[in-house]
């Protein structure tokens, strides 16, 4: 599995954590072009929240690093990094491969 | 109230309030979970010491890592962690008020945002920052310390509606003057003129604390957030 394959699949098992707590018209779809901001998003901005803070607690565990995705870079960004699933996948592939270059 | 088991995670332990609460809900068969920068000298195997700085970022994520790998909860947070300065404000260096806010502001910051991560996941939590009524007497000599804590009291009550959703609550203690470390240089007639501002005009005792910490710990406050307690009728 690609490090972006396994992103996906870490930010798709933290949708369905949130899923279980989700009414059945409230589901969010679990797929890379899933939209996660804006009007076209099932996820409110608290939801968005537990997503983020869920992918950040997922990436530690898997990977032992510990990463701040909805930093100043993120939310300056012209094209935000939480569009969609893939957007958010791309983003979290971008931080990992700054920690290890630091490294 | 049965508070058995509960897990507590306390901020600076190693003397004064912290090591005293440490103590008080260890001996209530809570799993205490503490920190300072330096060693504890607490021995309970219901105690874990984690030696850090509060405003390390790192350090702390990686403390609420560990709890959460023991544990896999957090009941309760106790910002209890401060350091302060008595002195004017033009005798007063840049480092103290980099050091002070870092310690009472940042280190508060970081603990509550990392602990309510692990709330969370249980849809319950209590977390009591320890506050001053210096905030409120505004008094001379204590414009960082106590604007220190007025940031913390501002922090508590916009948390309160962030983390409410999640079943958590918020509140803060504003203490009164103790013969604890953090005053010891204070002259007594200071101390004298602070009491006599206060509607009851005594020292705080370690039980005033724990008698208001229980409070807010219990099950049944679950309706109490967002709210600056002041001791002494302040």
């Amino acid at each position: 599995m690609t490090e972006q394959n396994k992103i996906n699949e870490l930010i798709f098992e933290v949708i369905k954590e949130i899923n279980e707590s989700l009414p059945s018209d409230k589901k969010i779809k679990v797929a890379a072009d899933t939209v996660l901001y804006g009007s076209k998003s099932k996820l409110d901005s608290f939801g968005l929240v537990n997503l983020i803070v869920g992918v950040e607690e997922k990436i530690q565990d898997e990977t032992g690093i510990s990463i701040t995705i909805a930093d100043e870079k993120a939310l300056s960004r012209k094209n935000s990094p939480f569009l969609t699933v893939k957007t958010l996948s791309d983003y979290v592939s971008e931080l990992l491969n700054n920690v290890q270059k630091e490294e | 109230m049965d508070i058995k088991n509960k897990v507590i995670l306390i901020t600076g332990t190693s003397k004064g309030i912290g090591k005293y609460l440490a103590e008080y809900y260890l001996n209530k068969n809570c799993i205490v979970c503490g920190c300072s920068r330096n060693k504890s000298d607490i021995k309970n195997k219901n105690y874990r010491h984690f030696q850090l700085d509060v405003a390390d970022e790192t350090a702390v994520s990686e403390t609420l890592r560990q709890i959460r790998k023991e544990f896999n909860r957090l009941d309760v947070l106790i910002n209890n962690a401060g350091i302060a300065s008595m002195n004017h404000f033009l005798l007063t260096p840049l480092k103290t008020i980099i050091d002070i806010y870092k310690t009472n502001v940042t280190g508060s910051f970081l603990f509550s945002r990392e602990s309510v991560k692990l709330m969370k996941k249980n849809k319950t939590g209590r977390i009591i920052n320890m506050s001053t009524v210096a905030v409120r007497l505004n008094i001379e000599g204590e414009s960082v310390y106590a604007s220190s804590k007025a940031a913390l009291n501002s922090f508590t009550k916009i948390l309160a509606k962030e983390i409410s959703p999640y079943n958590i609550t918020v509140n803060a203690v504003g203490l009164a003057p103790m013969k604890t470390d953090l005053i010891k240089n204070v002259p007594d007639e200071k101390i004298e003129k602070l009491l006599n501002q206060m509607t009851v005009k005594r020292l705080m005792e370690f039980e005033d604390i724990t008698n208001m910490t229980d409070f807010l710990i219990n099950d049944n406050s679950s309706f109490i957030t967002g709210q600056v307690i002041y001791m002494g009728g302040v």
